[in-house]
């Protein structure tokens, strides 16, 4: 029997109106560890660092190191953190998380489609396009506002609108066009990536189940840490085109 | 033809040709910013950085190719 892929993350149960996917699930349960990791970890904050405190210090502090060099100083590097530290650390662990034994293989009676199937309990978050869009979403929105803020709204829509010039009025128009394009390109990227290493990992899975996969497991793990990074990166280069004070074209 | 055999050829067609100009790309990249590290090797770690976004960039195409190519086998 060949494996069964879906396209679409399938629903386990409704809370309410609401239907609750395996994706859904997945992304709730890496929420909930980065809640407890943050809660445990601030308590246990010390002076002098033991070896974890060490490691996230050191992860917080090559971020910031990366977004200093793109943004060119510390205090907006500072600034942004939240947003692309966010990013970047909710991806990658999702990613990873997609990857964990028991992930895909616990199975679950449901309906998907119209008919009774058997499908897996978790399901790698990015792996369905709902996240990856809404994510896009969250950082293009983001982008667009902390341009405004940065430079204020007036100065900002000076990208977009020209009335008077008609061709910069034309490029205004595909600068607006971009935006929406950047939302697509982001959301394509990601899903495509980890929806890709799932079938693979299905696949090679299914015609040799023993050692095999495991390059192929090596290099989803690279994948999912390289996909997060380049969202991040890519949020945050456009964060420093929006904030500049000329505008990009 | 039969349909079933049609869409078989055109999701073989969409991920082969899809992944020409990526594939070219992607070389000319790798290329170019080997031959940069080599030449400035203090730089290399910024040149890295631009190379992974370039990659990125280019890969992007191949991964448009590979959604669409899945799209047809799965729905």
């Amino acid at each position: 029997m060949a494996p069964e892929i879906s396209l679409s993350a399938e629903t386990v149960f409704h809370l309410g109106f609401l239907p609750v996917t395996n994706s859904v699930i997945l992304s709730v349960v890496t929420v909930f560890f980065f809640a407890i990791f943050a809660f445990v970890f601030h308590r246990r904050l010390a002076l002098i660092p033991g070896k974890l405190q060490s490691f996230v210090e050191i992860i917080i502090e090559s971020i910031l190191n990366l977004m200093e060099s793109v943004l060119g100083r510390r205090d907006l590097a500072l600034r942004y953190l939240p947003l692309i530290a966010t990013i970047f650390l909710f991806v990658w662990i999702s990613n990873w998380f997609g990857l964990l034994p028991g992930v895909g293989s616990i199975l679950v009676a449901g309906e998907h489609g119209g008919h009774a199937v058997h499908f897996p309990l978790f399901r790698a978050p990015a792996a369905d396009l709902n996240f990856t869009v809404v994510l896009a979403m969250i950082a293009v929105i983001a982008i667009n506002a902390l341009g405004i803020i940065a430079v204020g709204f007036k100065r900002y829509s000076r990208r977009f609108f020209h009335p008077k010039n008609p061709i910069l009025s034309f490029a205004g128009f595909l600068e607006l066009v971009s935006e929406f394009v950047k939302i697509i390109s982001f959301s394509f990227r990601l899903f495509g990536n980890v929806f890709a290493g799932e079938v693979l990992l299905t696949i090679i899975g299914f015609l040799v189940p023993l050692v095999l996969p495991l390059p192929f497991l090596f290099l989803e793990l690279f994948v999912g840490f390289i996909q997060a990074f380049i969202f991040a990166m890519l949020t945050l280069v456009f964060v420093a085109m929006a904030v500049s004070e000329e505008p990009a074209h | 033809m039969d349909f079933e055999s049609v869409k078989m050829l055109a999701i073989a067609l969409v991920i082969a040709v899809g992944t020409i100009a990526p594939a070219i790309s992607i070389g000319r990249i790798g290329s170019t910013s080997a031959e940069a590290m080599s030449r400035n090797p203090e730089a290399s770690s910024k040149i890295q950085t631009a190379m992974i976004l370039a990659i990125a960039f280019a890969e992007a195409v191949a991964i448009y190719a590979l959604v669409v190519a899945l799209i047809l086998k799965f729905t």
